[in-house]
């Protein structure tokens, strides 16, 4: 087939003009904030987000900790090796400066200074862990909770790397042997694993609540966050709460009230 | 050709040798492995029936335990409806070592023999087993 100038001329100016239309598509998207939107929009308010609420006030006594470690780490057979190098948490505690890091200040009273949190997987909305994660070992479940598949994962610990608030753990030994009491109805890990907290999503998947909330004589509150008329959220509503990190943007599913109700 | 009475006595002893294991099973049955299913809950069942049929599991049980462990760890769905309607939890440590709490007998005799190793015992605990 030939083509005449005449010809090639109309050709040449249907495709400049679809090329143009094709633009002025996308500049409309951008403009009613449709790309946009995707990467801000929160969660559909349908589904579940679950959440905790620690109530640090309500933490008086060394016991009061060591009761809700205890739970978790019974629970899910999680070993204590005894040397801070090979440690594994799923729940664990540090001071104010380390928690929330940048929020200490010089006049700080000092009960609040040294006073231990409670720390956990914050279950991020926008899980950094998740994002390296190159087998989807690590992942997300609709109800927001950031999962571990241990069968898929290859020890590569991109995703403790990835993590801002040192919630993952490596096996660098085989930690049945520092058992000391196992409970039969959950899986250890084995030698090469990265695992963490995992909400109890067992538990949840049940209907309980997790063993550390359990555990914590209404220290702690879990529930729905997407749901407003939740224990959660009614404590959010009513208390001021700050979460980890804010400003890194992951968007924990944790939260703490610091002053609780005597002094809030 | 040298030597011929030894060569000719070596391949006969060599072919001997090599063929012997063939001659030694002809006619004989093949080593029957059966993994037992004696154990106290599984004799108190009024029905012994495993969540599917006998054979199906026989063929397809390691197919079945991956879509098991797909289905709770990945989807959080540990109910599995078998195809009689009924449901089970969907559990390795506690729904099938419930049943088969004899491991040793059962699950590692047609392992060892067919020599596969699966891994699933590094992190899930096999149930104690008395020591006989």
């Amino acid at each position: 087939m030939s083509i005449d100038r005449r010809d090639f001329i109309k050709i040449a100016g249907i495709t400049a003009l679809s090329g143009a239309g094709g633009f002025s598509v996308l500049d409309k998207m951008l403009g009613e904030g449709l790309i946009e939107a995707s990467e801000t929009a929160t969660e559909a308010t349908s589904k579940k987000r679950w959440g905790m609420v620690i109530d640090v006030s309500k933490f008086k006594t060394e016991e009061d900790y060591k009761k809700v470690i205890e739970a978790c780490h019974r629970t899910h057979n999680v070993p204590d090796l005894g040397n801070p190098k090979d440690e594994i948490k799923w729940i664990w505690t540090d001071t104010f400066e380390h928690t929330f890091p940048g929020q200490e200040t010089d006049y700080m009273a000092e009960s609040m200074k040294h006073k231990p949190f409670l720390m956990l997987c914050n279950h991020c909305e926008k899980p950094p862990c998740v994002r390296v994660c190159p087998t989807k070992a690590t992942f997300k479940r609709p109800d927001g909770i950031v999962m571990m598949d241990y069968h898929r994962c290859i020890g590569c610990r991109f995703c403790m790397a990835a993590c801002p608030f040192g919630a993952r753990s490596f096996n660098w030994k085989d930690p049945r042997p520092a058992l000391k009491s196992v409970n039969a109805e959950y899986p250890t890990r084995t030698k090469g694993v990265v695992e963490k907290c995992n909400f109890c999503a067992d538990r949840i998947d049940k209907g309980l609540l997790p063993a550390c909330v359990e555990a914590s004589n209404g220290a702690m509150l879990f529930g729905d966050l997407n749901d407003p008329d939740s224990e959660v959220r009614k404590a959010l509503g009513s208390h001021y709460a700050i979460r980890r990190k804010n400003e890194l943007g992951t968007r924990p599913s944790v939260y703490y009230i610091i002053g609780g109700k005597e002094n809030a | 050709m040298y030597d011929r009475g030894k060569v000719i006595a070596g391949i006969i002893i060599f072919l001997a040798l090599v063929t012997f294991p063939f001659f030694y099973k002809t006619g004989k049955a093949n080593v029957q492995i059966e993994p037992k299913i004696n154990t106290p809950v599984i004799e108190g069942l009024s029905e012994k029936k495993c969540v599917e049929s006998k054979e199906f599991m026989r063929a397809n049980h390691m197919q079945l335990l991956n879509e098991w462990r797909d289905a709770a760890v990945r989807d959080g769905q540990r109910t599995y409806v078998a195809s009689d309607g009924k449901s089970y939890a969907i559990s390795l440590q506690n729904t099938c070592m419930n049943c088969h709490s004899n491991k040793k007998e059962f699950c590692d005799t047609c392992h060892s023999y067919t020599g596969v190793k699966p891994y699933c015992w590094d992190c899930h605990i096999a149930p104690m087993e008395a020591k006989r």
